[in-house]
C-alpha cells in the first residue's frame, strides 16, 4: 500500500510524496466505488457506507502518523483502512463475507481492523471508537511507546455522551490522543445544523484542548494541520482535536434515495471533489496528466485485483467462527 | 380491512394514540423529518407537528433518560432506539431509572414510556446490529417486553404498550417490517401478557415469538406432512409471558418445544423451560427443549448467518427430539 514517506513530514511535500498522498485517495475512491457496485449486484451483504468526497482525510492524516500509531475508526471506515495501509484484497474480502478477510468473515464493512498494523478497527457504534482511541493513547503513554492514538469519528457523534467523557479524561490524564471529526454536514438523514447549536470546536475548547478547523477536501492542509497536532501530542501536551470540514457525496448508505436532501446539497457536495484540489496542486508541481492519469490506471488494476481475490476465497467455516469465541486455552 | 406492510401497522397504532391522547409525544434519531430509518414514523410530522414528534441526535442515554424524566412529568413518551444493539447506551435510563422509579419512591411515580426497538438478523448487518437483546430487559424487574409477529399484534400490543402505566420495551424484528398482511379498520388493543394459540395440535407444543413465528409455521406444516401435530403457540409478550396458555397445552401435548432468536444461553427459552418444569412437571413426558441463536455473536457473512439463526430445519429436528 502506498503511504507518504518518511520525507513528506516535512510540511512542504515533495513531488513524489504528494503522489503517494494522491494514490492514497485514488485507491479510496475507486475501491468504495467499486464496493458501491457490488453491493448493488448483490456481492457485498449488509449495508455499507461510503467516504466518497471525503478521501482527503484519511489520506492527509495518516500521512502524518509514524507506523506506530494507532487508529480508531467509524462505520464509514473504509478510508481509515485503506490509508492506514491494510492489504486492499484482505479488505475487499473482509467485505465480501470470505474467509481470508482481515475479520474472516464476521466482522464486514463496519468492523475491518488488522492489529499488526494499529488498525483498530472500524465501528458500528455512533461514537464508541472516542473512548477505544483514549484507552490506546493510555496504554502509550503507561508503557511509553512514543505513539500517539488518533480516532476519526463523524460530526453526528459528537452528540454522544461517549464525547464528554473522552474529552475530559483525555486532557485530565494529558494522553496523546489526536481526534478527528469528519464534519461532512450529515449525521445520517440529519444535517448537522440540527444536531448542534455549539461549534464543534468549542466543544473541544471547553475541555481545553487545542481545536483546528480546517479545510477537509484539501489534503495538503489536513496532512500540515494534522502534522501539528500529531506533534505536540506526541511531546506530552494532550489531546488534540482537528475538525475537517467535508461533505457527504452519497446517501448514508448504499442504497440511501436521500428523498430528505435538496438535490443541490448534493449537486454541491460532487463539485467540491477534493480530488479536483490535489490534481491542481499535482499540476502544480510539474507531475503530467499522464502521470496522474497512471496513477488511476495502476489503482483501477489493484482493484479488480483484490475483487478477483476477493470472488476466488472461500467461505468462511461455521465450526471454526462458532470455535473463537473466547481465547483458546489450555483448558478448554 | 385492509393489506398493508407491518411497518404501517406500527405507524397506524402511533397516530391513533397521539390522536386519542395528548399527551403522547414520539421522539429519537431521525423520527421526525425523515420518518424514520425503517419509514415506521412517516408522516406523524406533518400530523402532529413539531411539539410532539421530535428528531433528537445521536444520544441514546439522553433520549432513554428524557422519556423516564418525562414520562415522571405527566407525558407518555414513545422512544426509538434505532436498533436494539444500541440499548446499552440507554441501559442505565432503563434498568436504573425507568424500571426502579415506582418501586423506589413508595409508588409516588409512574413512568408510562415505551421504547420501540428493532432486533434480529438476516440481512448480513453483523455483529453490532442484528442482536436480540430482549432476555436482558426481561429480567429487569419493573420492565416489560413486548415482540409482535402479526400485523394485528403489532398494532394491539403497541396500543397497550402506550396505555400501560409502566415501562414496557417494544420489540420490532427488522426482517418483519416488509411483511404483509390484513389490518382492520379499528383494531383491537392487545393485552400484554396474553399468548395466542396459532396452529392447534396435539403431539408437540412449540412456544415462539416475533419473526422465528414464520420458520416455526413453516416446520409445523412440513411435520403435519410426516403426521407430527405441532400447537404453535405465539408468546407475543415477553415479560410478563403467559404461563397459562402454555401449561393448557403441555396438558395436552406433553412436550414441550421453545425457539428464539436470540442466543439460548440464559435466555427467554431457559426461563420458560425452568418455569414450566416447576409447575407442569407430572405433564411433562420428554425433556424440553430450545432452539436458538448458539453462543455466539452474530456473524455478517451471510454463509455464517445462515446457520446462526435457527431455521425449520432445526426447529423440525428438535421436535423429532422431543417425540424420539
Ligand atoms: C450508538 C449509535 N446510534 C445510532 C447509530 C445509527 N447511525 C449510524 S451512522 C449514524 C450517523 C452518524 O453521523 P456522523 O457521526 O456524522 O457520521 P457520518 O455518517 O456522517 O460519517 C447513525 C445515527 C449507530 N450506529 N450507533
Ligand atoms: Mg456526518
Amino acid at each position: 500500500m502506498p503511504q507518504a514517506t518518511a520525507s513528506a513530514k516535512d510540511s512542504n511535500l515533495g513531488r513524489d510524496d504528494a503522489i503517494a498522498l494522491y494514490t492514497v485517495m485514488q485507491t479510496i475512491r475507486q475501491a468504495e466505488l467499486r464496493l458501491g457496485t457490488l453491493f448493488a449486484d448483490g456481492e457485498v451483504p449488509g449495508f455499507i457506507h461510503l467516504s466518497v468526497g471525503q478521501e482527503a482525510v484519511p489520506a492527509g492524516v495518516t500521512a502524518a502518523l509514524e507506523p506506530i500509531d494507532t487508529v480508531a475508526s467509524n462505520h464509514r471506515g473504509h478510508g481509515h483502512a485503506i490509508a492506514k495501509g491494510l492489504d486492499l484484497d484482505r479488505f475487499v474480502m473482509e467485505i465480501m463475507g470470505k474467509d481470508g478477510g482481515y475479520c474472516r468473515g464476521r466482522g464486514g464493512s463496519m468492523h475491518v481492523a488488522d492489529a499488526k498494523i494499529g488498525m483498530l478497527g472500524a465501528n458500528g457504534i455512533v461514537g464508541a471508537g472516542l473512548p477505544i482511541a483514549l484507552g490506546s493513547a493510555l496504554a502509550h503513554q503507561v508503557k511509553k511507546t512514543g505513539a500517539v492514538a488518533v480516532v476519526f469519528f463523524g460530526d453526528g457523534a459528537l452528540a454522544e455522551g461517549a464525547m464528554h467523557e473522552t474529552f475530559n479524561l483525555a486532557a485530565l490524564w494529558k494522553l496523546p490522543l489526536v481526534m478527528v471529526c469528519e464534519n461532512n454536514g450529515w449525521a445520517e438523514f440529519s444535517p448537522t445544523a440540527r444536531e448542534f447549536v455549539a461549534k464543534l470546536g468549542d466543544l473541544a475548547h471547553a475541555f481545553r484542548i487545542p481545536a483546528s478547523l480546517i479545510d477537509g477536501n484539501d489534503v495538503m492542509a489536513v496532512y500540515n494541520a494534522t502534522r501539528k497536532h500529531v506533534a505536540a501530542a506526541r511531546a506530552g501536551e494532550g489531546p488534540q482535536f482537528i475538525e475537517c470540514k467535508t461533505q457527504r457525496v452519497r446517501g448514508h448508505f448504499e442504497g440511501d434515495q436521500q428523498k430528505y436532501r435538496d438535490p443541490a446539497d448534493i449537486a454541491a457536495a460532487t463539485k467540491d471533489d477534493p480530488m479536483h484540489k490535489i490534481e491542481k496542486d499535482l499540476a502544480d508541481m510539474q507531475v503530467s496528466a499522464a502521470e496522474i492519469e497512471k496513477v488511476k490506471t495502476d489503482v483501477a488494476a489493484r482493484v479488480e485485483k483484490a475483487i478477483t481475490a476477493g470472488r476466488n476465497e472461500p467461505l468462511p467455516k461455521f465450526a471454526e467462527a462458532f470455535g473463537d469465541v473466547y481465547t483458546p486455552t489450555a483448558r478448554h | 380491512m385492509a393489506e398493508l406492510r407491518f411497518a404501517h401497522a406500527i405507524n397506524r397504532a402511533l397516530a391513533d394514540a397521539l390522536t386519542e391522547d395528548p399527551n403522547v409525544i414520539v421522539f429519537g434519531e431521525d423520527v421526525a423529518g425523515p420518518g424514520g430509518p425503517f419509514g415506521v414514523t412517516r408522516g406523524l410530522l406533518e400530523k402532529f407537528g413539531p411539539d410532539r414528534i421530535r428528531d433528537t441526535p445521536i444520544s441514546e442515554a439522553a433520549i432513554a433518560g428524557a422519556a423516564v424524566g418525562a414520562a415522571m412529568g405527566g407525558l407518555k413518551p414513545v422512544v426509538e432506539i434505532m436498533f436494539m444493539d444500541f440499548l446499552t447506551l440507554a441501559m442505565d435510563a432503563l434498568v436504573n431509572q425507568a424500571a426502579k422509579a415506582r418501586f423506589m419512591f413508595g409508588g409516588q411515580f409512574s413512568v408510562p414510556m415505551v421504547v420501540c426497538t428493532p432486533h434480529g438478523g438476516g440481512v448480513g448487518a453483523g455483529p453490532q446490529h442484528s442482536q436480540c437483546l430482549e432476555a436482558w430487559v426481561a429480567h429487569v424487574p419493573g420492565l416489560k417486553v413486548v415482540c409482535p409477529a402479526t400485523l394485528p399484534d403489532a398494532y394491539g400490543l403497541l396500543r397497550a404498550a402506550i396505555n400501560d402505566p409502566d415501562p414496557v420495551i417494544y420489540v420490532e424484528n427488522k426482517s418483519l417490517y416488509a411483511k404483509k398482511g390484513e389490518l382492520a379498520d379499528k383494531p383491537a388493543i392487545v393485552e400484554i401478557g396474553k399468548a395466542n394459540v396459532v396452529r392447534a395440535g396435539k403431539d408437540v407444543t412449540l412456544v415462539t415469538y416475533g419473526a422465528m413465528l414464520f420458520r416455526v409455521l413453516k416446520a409445523a406444516e412440513e411435520l403435519a406432512q410426516e403426521g407430527i401435530e405441532v400447537e404453535v403457540i405465539d408468546l407475543r409478550s415477553i415479560q410478563p409471558w403467559d404461563e397459562a396458555a402454555i401449561l393448557t397445552s403441555i396438558s395436552k401435548t406433553h412436550r414441550l418445544v421453545i425457539c428464539h432468536e436470540a442466543v439460548e444461553a440464559f435466555g427467554v427459552g431457559a426461563e420458560i423451560v425452568a418455569h414450566m418444569v416447576d409447575i407442569g412437571f407430572d405433564e411433562f413426558d420428554a425433556p424440553p427443549v430450545r432452539v436458538a441463536a448458539p453462543f455466539m455473536p452474530p456473524p455478517y457473512a451471510p454463509s455464517l448467518e445462515d446457520e446462526f439463526v435457527p431455521n425449520p430445519e432445526r426447529i423440525k429436528a428438535a421436535v423429532r427430539r422431543v417425540l424420539a
